[in-house]
């Protein structure tokens, strides 16, 4: 450093005062201890949430008439995720969340495929044994002609617009839709007997941990959103920064939940990959600050260290 | 052996270097410049200190396995625990990385603890949301499927799949408390190498 110029926002001058005594290992024991004692304070008197997780059986009893027009539309390809695309099914590019000219998501394609209509609902049906009825209508389904099967789902998706859940049979006044009504109809009485948690958990193997088909299957329904909006969740009401009851949440997200309160973000279709993107750039500039001239100066001529370091600035006027 | 061959063996040269960098008068301090004043400096010691609860506590939680808490009062108790702690730990890391900003504490060759420093705080996010997705409740029911969206926009989803309990819960409790503890090492010792920041020259001639 001895002849180049002295960069205040980049060098550190040579300390040449005083020390005084510090207990390090001291100071990180008491450190601990406090933190312990906060941590217990704060768990006894607020605790932690633990709102049980929703089932297919629970939310076919609940809301049956939802369950059965989701798996409906599981069924006819209509689902958020028979339309989602990569990274669970191929669809044109457009299906998939896009960066500006960067498909990043449709690029990478399929890694966890997904036919709706098969996992969701025919390889469970499938799997109910002692179902003559059942099974001769799958079989129907299953060797009918493509047209034939879009008549029948036309129909009885029409028809559903009217659905009802009555005498705990899934009642739609639909004409001509084949083996459908008997497959909606199972389905759902399916899931109300837990069956079908079982069948999409346990449908490849014994041991398991992954909860996606599950999961997926209950985000395409309207019942887990409206639980969300009770307990305020939703991405418009800064979801990420709460959990259910009044539990805080993912706090230091609040910079990442405000871009979705903002336009474009708030009505764009890429809305997600774009808000990544701005937290991204954000936080790669923060990660470079030291080496970014001009922004790195803000500390400096915001003054505000002199309140940290103020008995050393005292100090050192008094000299 | 002559000298200069122990000179030039392997463990010589690990031993010469690490303790020519970081004496263990360096590593342990009992001293501090007397500018270390001020309670801003309180917050890196207690971002630590709150790393250690919460891990002690994830580990009580670890061995009675992740079904334990929902059913025992007791195990509901040592959730809360790692909750708040976890709580503690933002708040505190939040407050020291914008007080170290204030400071500009990344002069004189600290550049890389910054870098190190914003590396944590992105692994923590990581470590935080891996950690609601595994809480097996309709929380983490209700986060993995919104939060799925941004991961699979990036292409990312592909691979790592929110959705996917198995996975997360060893992202959870193995990979990234694994990346943050040597990340911690690597930030503290940096530290300790290069000692804590003098403030910033008002007197020298200001030249950027
Ligand atoms: C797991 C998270 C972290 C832990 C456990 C941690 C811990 C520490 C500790 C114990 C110190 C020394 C005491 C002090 O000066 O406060 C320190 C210093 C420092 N930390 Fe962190 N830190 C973390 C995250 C961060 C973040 C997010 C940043 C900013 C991007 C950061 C930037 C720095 C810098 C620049 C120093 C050097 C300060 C100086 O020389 O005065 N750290 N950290």
């Amino acid at each position: 450093m001895s002849k180049k110029a002295f960069r205040p926002d980049v060098d550190a001058p040579e300390w040449k005062g005083g020390h005084s005594p510090y207990d390090i290992i001291k100071e990180g024991s008491i450190a601990i201890a406090v933190v312990l004692i906060l941590t217990l304070i704060l768990a006894v008197v607020f605790g932690s949430p633990d709102d049980p997780a929703i089932t297919l059986k629970s939310w076919s009893t609940t809301a049956p008439v939802d369950f059965a027009t989701t798996a409906l539309s599981e069924l006819n390809g209509t689902s958020g995720t028979a339309t989602y695309g990569a990274p669970y099914n191929s669809q044109n590019s457009s299906a998939s969340q896009q960066l500006g000219p960067l498909k990043l998501e449709y690029w990478i394609g399929v890694h966890i495929p997904i036919n709706t209509a098969k996992v969701f609902v025919i390889n469970p049906l499938k799997a109910l044994p002692g179902q003559p009825a059942l099974d001769k209508d799958l079989a129907v389904f299953q060797n009918a002609s493509a047209s034939a099967k879009t008549a029948w789902l036309n129909n009885y998706t029409k028809a559903a617009a009217n659905m009802k859940f009555l005498n705990n049979q899934v009642v739609v006044n639909a004409s001509d839709a084949g083996p459908v009504p008997l497959m909606i109809n199972d389905l759902t009485q399916m899931a109300r007997s837990g069956a079908l948690d079982e069948a999409l958990l346990t449908g490849d193997s014994f041991y398991t941990t992954d909860y996606t088909d599950s999961l997926l299957f209950i985000s395409d329904g309207s019942y887990l959103g409206q639980v969300a909006q009770a307990d305020h969740l939703t991405g418009s009401q800064w979801g990420m920064m709460n959990e259910t009851g009044s539990w805080p949440g993912q706090a230091w997200l609040w910079l990442y939940t405000f871009w979705y309160q903002v336009s474009p973000m708030n009505s764009s279709s890429n809305g997600d990959v774009e808000v990544l993107a701005i937290m991204l750039l954000l936080t790669v500039g923060l990660t470079l600050m030291p080496f970014i001239p001009g922004l790195r100066s803000i500390p400096r001529k915001s003054k505000v260290y002199r309140i940290i370091w103020r008995e050393h600035y005292q100090n050192q006027t008094k000299d | 052996m002559s000298t200069s061959e122990i000179d030039r063996q392997w463990t010589t040269r690990l031993r010469k270097r690490t303790f020519g960098k970081l004496p263990p008068e360096k590593m342990l301090p009992d001293t501090q410049p007397s500018y270390v004043s001020s309670w801003i400096y309180v917050f890196g010691v207690a971002t630590i200190s709150s790393l250690v609860v919460v891990i002690a506590t994830g580990c009580v939680l670890a061995i009675f396995g992740p079904a334990w808490w929902h059913t025992s009062n007791v195990g509901h108790f040592v959730n809360s625990m790692h909750l708040w702690s976890v709580e503690i730990f933002f708040f505190s890391m939040v407050i020291h990385l914008w007080g170290k900003y204030f400071m500009a504490a990344w002069r004189g060759g600290r550049a890389l603890t910054w870098i190190t420093g914003m590396v944590l705080f992105l692994c923590s996010i990581v470590t935080a949301l891996t950690g609601y997705v595994s809480q097996s409740n309709f929380d983490s029911q209700w986060i993995s499927t919104q939060a799925k969206d941004a991961i699979n926009g990036s292409g990312g989803g592909a691979f790592f799949n929110l959705l996917n309990g198995g996975q997360m819960l060893m992202w959870h409790i193995v990979l990234m408390p694994l990346i943050l503890v040597l990340l911690v090492g690597v930030h503290v010792v940096l530290v300790r190498i290069k000692g804590v920041v003098p403030p910033i020259e008002e007197n020298a001639g200001a030249v950027q």
